[in-house]
């Protein structure tokens, strides 16, 4: 028996899409999570690739992985928005800092 | 918590049965190219413009106008940038820390970025590519410099008038094919004058020139948009 190897790339492709993007959600760490969505764009192009895509796989590599990080990177300094305030945000939402 | 995670949990199987139910009819995977307009565009593409990407002689060609109002979008997504951050006046960036990595990287790696841009947009009618890709690698070539260099930043005046006239070129592209041809974004460069043959850089009617002005106008704006998000508000 022989497995097909794009088969298999693709089961571990989407493989770690899955747990990157999970990751992406779950994470305290923004830049963490910015990280991960690049993984998650880089993937999605290489899975659009392997589907004999390969103009929109440029376009999700250049805008995905390399061009919205940045800009998400840049809007981050520029509202200052860090892990402690998002921690602060949490407290607010179960009602801590409301009393 | 949990309550909200469960309702957002049954929102999403709520949406994605609704989506089913709309789009099950469609009947994905049936060759519906027999009687539809895409079989003209695959049979008739290259006696039309000698280009060999069909996809870009849709874009460019077929569907002009479509991709007037394309770059439209974009360039009031840009402007909108513009709009939301024009109270930061300063002209300074931000205390980014640069590395030696990126200072190699910058020298070494920006002309080569630019380009493999410029390649992507200019031999649209032969490679997969397109105008987007295009103007974003070029972007990226700014985000590098601007990231390995503290004291770089894309000078604004350059940005708009560069943005202003290739979008203006695009439209004079247009206005010429209506003199020559008769109507707007009329092919006057292959099917006027019949300049151009199969397979080489001079082919596909005025797509290589449409997708030149194009792209710089993309790649532009972008680099607009970096340049407006990277102004610091002190000093």
């Amino acid at each position: 028996m022989t497995i097909d190897p794009i088969l298999l790339l693709e089961i571990v492709l989407t493989i770690i899409m899955i747990i990157s993007a999970i990751i992406a959600v779950e994470t305290k760490h923004l830049v963490a999570a910015l990280a991960m969505l690049g993984l998650v764009s880089l993937q999605a192009s290489v899975y659009f690739l392997i589907l004999q895509a390969p103009d929109v796989a440029m376009t999700e590599a250049s805008i995905g992985a390399g061009l919205s990080v940045g800009i998400f990177a840049y809007a981050f300094w520029k509202t200052g928005e860090t892990e402690e305030k998002l921690e602060n945000l949490e407290e607010m939402d179960k009602g801590v800092l409301i009393k | 918590m949990i309550i909200r995670r469960i309702f957002a949990a049954l929102f999403a199987i709520f949406f994605f049965i609704s989506a089913y139910v709309l789009i099950a009819d469609i009947g994905f995977g049936n060759n519906k190219m027999d009687d539809l307009v895409g079989k003209y565009y695959i049979e008739n593409t290259i006696k039309d413009t000698t280009a060999l990407n069909v996809v870009s002689t849709v874009v460019v060609n077929y569907r002009g106008l479509d991709t007037l109002g394309e770059v439209t979008v974009l360039f009031v997504a840009s402007v909108s940038v513009g709009v939301l951050m024009a109270r930061f006046k300063g002209s300074k960036l931000w205390n980014v820390s640069t590395t030696p990595i990126h200072i190699t990287a910058g020298r070494i790696l920006f002309p080569l970025i630019w380009i493999f841009g410029a390649y992507i947009f200019v031999h649209r009618h032969l490679t997969p590519g397109g105008w987007f890709p295009g103007g974003a690698v070029i972007a990226s070539g700014v985000l590098l410099l601007m990231l390995a260099f503290k004291d770089y930043l894309p000078s604004s005046k350059l940005i708009t008038f560069s943005e202003s006239i290739s979008g203006s070129l695009y439209v004079l592209v247009g206005l010429i094919g209506l003199a020559i041809g008769g109507y707007f974004l009329y092919d006057f460069v292959y099917r006027t004058y019949g300049i151009g043959t199969i397979g080489t850089l001079i082919s596909g009617g005025f797509i290589p020139i449409v997708y030149t002005i194009i792209g710089v106008k993309d790649g532009v704006e972008l680099s607009g948009i970096l340049h407006h998000l990277s102004r610091d508000d002190t000093e």
